[in-house]
């Protein structure tokens, strides 16, 4: 048994007191000026100084309080982690962990029905319980499936491949703008175009791919950087196809079979005898893009257990060593883009039919950026992971928009989405100091012999495990 | 005469590092069946003939002739498929990967046809590596890491094995029991055998034949017990290195 060093609890309590005084003494001279004061300009042009004091009272009080509860606790789970360490040496993991994955899959599949049920039951009928229920389908269900594909697409290239794609959003940008143009010139189909779209943005894939074979790393980040922007300043300029900044509007939405989701004697609900209502169509949109991510998510687990995604993962890990083991990493490479962009593509198809409009404006750079978060905050390669990243991000984020309390804090001009990139930037934070990893950072084996036992990623070196 | 039916066959290759030059003039050939060695000192360039046969850094002049075959610019994947494999300087397992997955890898090749058979053939010489067949190879020792380099090396079912300073920064006792499995392999299996190495006495002990090199030139060469009882070697590497 170690030395358990008994601290009076006085002491800490004196300590803590004295770290939460001195961390709101800083708080308030770091804030004072930046969140207390604040200059409006009037009518005439003059400007006003005007105070906040509350904000000012809300954040010296946060920092203090945190610092108090940090310190004054900190024995204590120093100790409750000493314990845990004692006795879970090689612990399995619970059973909750193990079959979190179907259970999250089972709730995903039962998530419109649930919405509807709940919210029915709180608005006392069907069809307001359907109406209401738009919203949670649509900005949180489909919004946030859009990222997880992503996500997972982009983990091909840059969890499993470690390709570092800064770029990513430039093959989603292809998928949309395939569909959106073929399918507003031409008339095809959704299901047509889906696999097309894919498959171009598989070719631009393999057309990035070449020139940054030889790149690794931090070159490798900037010319995908500059790859993104490029496509990006094409849509933006070639007006005469893509015109321009205004965006292609008016695109055909997805059938089911063709059968349209319109209010036609023809459409969905007129079929099934349905009342009409916009919910069926985006409750199809959610389970369609359940089912892409599903492919998605197939695919790359399929991947993994095959020589192309071991050689992926080898690749990720040391590229001389591959190589000497017969590996062509040329192919190897071009593969893993040309795949990551595919599904790229396809959420990009499906985003246009989704929206019926796309431009520029939806490629920039930081949704690349936010994609990219996901893989890393998730952990490189854990397909679970980066779909809870991805939830939490997109989740929290449509989530900020509903909390309009805040308002009676903070005055009617707050505006809680504003301070999202400021939440990620914490989050982010939060997370790399907690778990270095990600979410899930060990990686799987994905081959074992007789038993499950392993070493936790903890023990392998930073930046190889 | 020995060199025509030499396996790899060097041949006054010279390497360049961008105008460096780091190998001039090489001529080295190993018979099948043989454990040849190449000694010298930090940075006399026997890690980059190493490479250098698998084309990374290419040859500027000069033939690599394997197996009759002239692999001088042939791409290193389709080197590797030729059954040359090696266990590289610096070890380069795949940290993140299990050691069977390692393995694995290194029997990618066939596509894991032998797989069951060989994995028990490196098992039988490394038994250390059965113990930790779970575990990420970036948590072995380091002996543990040179035996899954080697073993990994072996899935490859090679006719020519390289093996760079595998005793580098090894425990005297772990070095033994690597080149003990070097010698067994063989003697067992005929299995024709190119080791660099820093440790003069213990490669030499080991091989056939050895090749001395000086600043990217081989200087001497002849049977190891020659080596051994000559003057010059003994001063330079042997005495020297002993102390």
């Amino acid at each position: 048994m170690a030395v358990t060093q008994t601290t009076e609890p006085d002491s800490v309590l004196a300590k803590a007191l004295k770290e939460g005084l001195i961390a709101g003494a800083l708080a308030l001279g770091l804030f004072c000026l930046v969140v207390g004061f604040r200059t409006e300009q009037n009518i005439r042009n003059e400007l006003i100084l005007t105070h906040r004091w509350g904000l000012l009272t809300i954040f010296v009080l946060g920092a203090a309080i945190l610092r108090f509860v940090i310190t004054y606790t900190a024995p204590l789970r120093a100790e409750r982690k000493k314990i845990k360490r004692a006795v879970a040496v090689a612990k399995e993991p619970s059973a909750f962990r193990r079959s979190f994955p179907k259970i999250g899959l089972g709730l995903l599949l039962l998530y419109p029905l649930l919405v509807i049920l709940i919210l029915s039951a709180y608005q006392g009928s069907m069809m307001g319980g359907l109406q209401a229920s738009l919203k949670y389908v649509d900005n949180f269900g489909i919004q946030i499936l859009i990222y997880v594909m992503l996500a997972w697409g982009l983990n091909i290239v840059v969890g499993l491949a470690g390709l570092l794609d800064l770029g990513y959003v430039a093959f989603y940008a292809v998928g949309a703008y395939s569909y959106a143009l073929l399918s507003t010139h031409f008339g095809f189909s959704f299901w047509l175009l889906l696999p097309m779209a894919g498959i171009f943005a598989a070719t631009w894939g393999v057309i990035l791919g070449f020139p940054v074979l030889r790149l690794r790393g931090d070159y490798l980040a900037i010319v995908t950087l500059a790859f993104g922007e490029i496509i990006r300043l094409i849509l933006i300029n070639w007006t005469a196809v893509t015109k321009g900044t205004f965006g292609i509007s008016g695109i055909a939405k997805a059938t089911l079979f063709g059968i349209p989701f319109t209010p036609g004697p023809t459409g969905f609900a007129a079929l099934l005898g349905l009342p009409n209502s916009g919910v069926y169509y985006k409750i199809f949109l959610y389970y369609l893009i359940l089912g892409l991510a599903l492919l998605t998510a197939w695919v790359t687990i399929r991947l993994r257990r095959m020589p192309i995604g071991r050689a992926w993962e080898a690749l990720r890990e040391d590229e001389i060593a591959c190589r000497s083991l017969g590996i062509n990493t040329t192919t190897t490479k071009l593969t893993a883009f040309a795949t990551g962009a595919m599904f790229g593509g396809f959420a990009g198809s499906f985003f246009a039919a989704r929206q019926g409009f796309v431009s520029p404006e939806s490629f920039v750079f930081l949704e690349s950026a936010i994609i990219l978060a996901m893989v890393v905050l998730g952990g490189m390669g854990s397909l679970v992971g980066i779909a809870i990243a991805a939830a939490v991000m997109i989740g929290g984020t449509e989530l900020l928009r509903e909390l309009e309390f805040l308002k009676l804090i903070f005055g009617p001009d707050f505006t809680p989405e504003l301070y999202r990139m400021l939440l990620f930037g914490l989050a982010m934070i939060v997370v790399m100091v907690w778990k270095p990893r990600g979410f899930a950072g060990s990686r799987e084996p994905s081959a074992f012999l007789h038993e499950r036992k392993m070493i936790s990623g903890e023990f392998t070196k930073e930046g190889h495990g | 005469m020995s060199e025509n039916k030499a396996l790899l066959r060097i041949e006054n290759v010279e390497t360049y590092y961008g105008n460096i030059r780091a190998l001039s003039g090489v001529t080295v050939h190993a018979n099948p069946g043989e454990i040849v060695t190449l000694i010298g000192a930090n940075g006399a360039g026997k890690s980059t003939l190493m490479m250098t046969i698998f084309g990374m850094p290419r040859a500027r002049t000069g033939r690599i002739i394997f197996d009759g075959k002239d692999i001088t610019q042939m791409p290193t994947h389709e080197i590797a498929r030729l059954r040359i494999a090696q266990s590289p300087e610096g070890r380069r397992i795949f940290p993140r990967m299990t050691v069977q997955e390692n393995l694995q890898m290194g029997a990618s090749l066939d596509n894991l046809q032998h797989f069951d058979e060989d994995s028990r053939m490196v098992f039988d010489l490394f038994p250390r590596l059965k113990e930790r067949i779970n575990q990420r190879g970036g948590t072995l020792s380091g002996g543990e890491q040179q035996m899954l380099a080697i073993g990994r090396a072996l899935m490859a079912r090679p006719r020519l094995l390289l093996l760079d300073e595998p005793s580098l920064g090894l425990a005297p006792l772990i070095i033994k029991h690597i080149f003990e499995a070097i010698k067994a392999l063989n003697k067992n299996t005929g299995l024709t055998v190119f080791l660099v190495e820093q440790n003069a006495f213990g490669a030499l002990k080991l091989a056939d034949r050895g090749y001395v090199m000086v600043n990217g030139i081989v200087t001497m060469s002849g049977s190891s017990a020659d080596l051994l009882a000559d003057p010059e070697v003994r001063a330079a590497y042997l005495e020297g290195g002993r102390h």
